[in-house]
């Protein structure tokens, strides 16, 4: 009982060729550039593009073959949250998440009730009567999920659903949807172009790089073994969880982390190798992070080396390989880690 | 944002150059008169043909023109610019020329017209039949580009999003594709409407003037004119009214309404 998909698929200048596959209760994110092809497997999924060549198995029925099989969208145990939510102008807020059940012949009363059920679940059942255009665009995804939902799939597809928000709000909304994804028992298949959301909500993980997979597994996996420069700057991030309060995120190990901006709570903080600058003397400069650590491990991938480094705050650090030379270092050696507030990516947990 | 000077002039022209003919007429009307005019037998008989057939010519527009619409804006297929210009000929056609060409199409020895006369005894030309043939001819493209535009401005995604909650392709058309191009389809039908209650020459030839049958308002007014001229001024002044109730009616409710999907 899972979702496959093997998808193959020419679409202008994409050529797709990947493997996904979801297990019962998990949450599978699709991660990748623009471009990738992740959308593409999405709708492949879904329906809304037919495959050239592989299958899509759903628990252990096959909805597309690339040659006889082809179930049309609207018979498949799916729910979908686009990008833009693309919900219906016309209808009022309680009609967009009855539309699925109407448009599967549930009689009008009961599916305004399973509706208004669906609303008050994510909250907004005040906005019942409400116009979409009403809605601000957390509030438009939570009444996208609720439509989704609402039909009961056995598959929830989510592409990109929160790149349509500012950055002001993505963060509260990213928690939001973590809970209400947490709510939802089946298998669920999301798309983005950002490793925070991955990290935020994913089980496993599946980068999709030209179309073609380039590494998958749980996030700890890819995150500590990235196999290639690519996979490394998407995910290979240094992620350190603790309790913020004022600005400054303590760790259950003790070190303290200055962040920009400051939200409160749990938090896990991103990280990226690059932005961490690698001294031999404590230095003086307006990084507001600096911490003492030992070089445990180097790892050379062209031009570049990884920098795993222990210490009260166990980091990596990329740097360049001119820079490794100059600095000398070897394992063993003690340097000091600095990183810059504003360089820091904070999510609450 | 305020206009210049000139253009405002430009416009003023344009306002007046469309106000001074429907002025002309009021100034020759024959009030006194108006009511025996329009309550003559004739006129209401042509007044009632006029609305009777633009009517079914607005429905029939409709039952074939969404379609068109549809497939204009949703299929590609070789030659699809040939139908579309095919399709909107008559509007930029001389009416008559489109009467005469329905005529030999369409009449008793035409190329279909023998044998639906022949086999199913059905005589267009010279009916009342024959006047909303006509009558389509003419109107339906207004209704075709008008939708087709409005298919095109769609979000397509909109529907892909109704058919992923288990929407039919017809349940989607119904129930999203529909109600989004609402604004457009019911100004298309206005406009085509408006079109066939003002027809004319495709309507006199191919369907002849026999009032009664085929001799509606626009046939009444032009014949009246020949005969007597009050009659023609009081029947025209019914018709401009008609129409220019129905389009001020309609323009605030539907034409300013635009068609967006969400965001």
């Amino acid at each position: 009982m899972s979702l496959r998909a093997v998808v193959a698929l020419q679409l202008g200048t994409l050529d797709l060729d990947v493997e996904v596959e979801v297990r019962p209760g998990e949450l599978v994110a699709v991660l990748g550039p623009n471009g990738a092809g992740k959308s593409t497997l999405l709708r492949a999924v879904a329906g809304l593009q037919p495959l050239d060549r592989g299958v899509v198995e759903i628990d252990g029925r096959v909805v597309d073959d690339g040659d006889e099989v082809f179930v049309e969208p609207e018979h498949r145990p799916i729910g979908v949250v686009f990008q833009q939510y693309l919900l219906f102008e016309h209808m009022s807020v309680l009609e967009n998440v009855a539309f699925g059940l109407r448009a599967r012949g549930v009689r009008a009363a009961e599916a305004r009730t399973r509706a208004h059920d669906w609303l008050a679940r994510v909250g907004l059942d005040e906005y019942a009567g409400s116009r979409p255009r009403a809605l601000s665009g957390g509030q438009a995804q939570r009444v996208a999920l609720a439509r989704a939902l609402a039909t009961d799939p056995r598959v929830l597809l989510l592409d990109e659903p929160l790149a349509a928000l500012d950055v002001g709000t993505r963060a509260a909304v990213r928690r939001d949807l973590r809970q209400h994804l947490a709510s939802f028992e089946g298998m669920r298949l999301l798309v983005t172009h950002d490793p925070v959301d991955a990290h935020a909500l994913a089980d496993r993980v599946v980068i999709v790089e030209d179309g073609r997979v380039v590494q998958a597994g749980t996030l700890a996996e890819v995150t500590a073994r990235p196999r290639s420069r690519y996979v490394a700057d998407l995910v290979g991030v240094n992620l350190v969880r603790g309790a913020v309060t004022d600005g400054v995120l303590r760790t259950a190990a003790g070190a303290h982390v200055v962040i920009a901006d400051a939200p409160a709570g749990d938090c896990v903080a991103v990280i990226r190798p690059h932005s961490v600058l690698l001294t031999r003397e404590a230095p003086a400069s307006s990084a507001r992070n600096v911490w003492p650590g030992v070089v445990v491990d180097l790892d050379r991938r062209g031009d570049r080396v990884r920098v795993d480094l222990d210490g009260p705050l166990p980091l990596t650090a990329e740097i360049t390989v001119a820079a490794l030379d100059e600095l000398d270092l070897r394992p063993g050696d003690a340097v000091h880690a600095a990183v810059k507030a504003t360089d820091i990516e904070v999510a609450p947990t | 944002m305020r206009l210049p000077i000139p253009a405002l002039a430009f416009a003023a022209v344009a306002v007046a150059f469309f106000a001074l003919p429907l002025v002309g007429l009021l100034w020759r009307a024959p009030w006194s008169g108006a009511w025996s005019y329009l309550t003559a037998d004739g006129a209401l008989t042509a007044l009632r043909l006029s609305l009777v057939c633009s009517l079914w010519a607005t429905a029939l527009s409709i039952v074939f023109g969404v379609p068109l619409a549809w497939a204009l804006a949703r299929t590609s297929f070789p030659g699809r610019g040939a139908v579309r210009a095919l399709c909107t000929l008559s509007m930029v056609l001389p009416p008559v020329v489109g009467g005469v060409a329905l005529f030999f199409a369409l009449g008793r020895r035409g190329l279909i017209g023998q044998y639906l006369d022949r086999w199913f005894d059905v005589q267009l030309p010279f009916t009342t039949a024959g006047v909303v043939v006509a009558q389509t001819f003419v109107a339906m493209p207004f209704l075709v580009i008008t939708v087709e535009a409005a298919l095109r401005q769609l979000d397509l995604r909109v529907e892909d999003a109704a058919r992923t909650l288990g929407a039919s392709r017809w349940y989607t058309f119904r129930r999203v594709t529909l109600p989004a191009i609402r604004p457009a389809l019911v100004a298309g039908a206005v406009l085509s409407w408006a079109r066939a209650l003002g027809e004319f020459g495709a309507t006199i030839t191919f369907a002849g003037n026999f009032p009664g049958t085929t001799q509606t308002m626009p046939l009444a007014v032009y014949l009246s004119l020949e005969t007597n001229p009050e009659e023609a001024i009081v029947l025209a002044l019914v018709l401009i009214a008609i129409s220019f109730a129905v389009l001020v009616g309609l323009r605030d409710r539907w034409f300013g309404t635009r068609t967006t999907v969400a965001a």
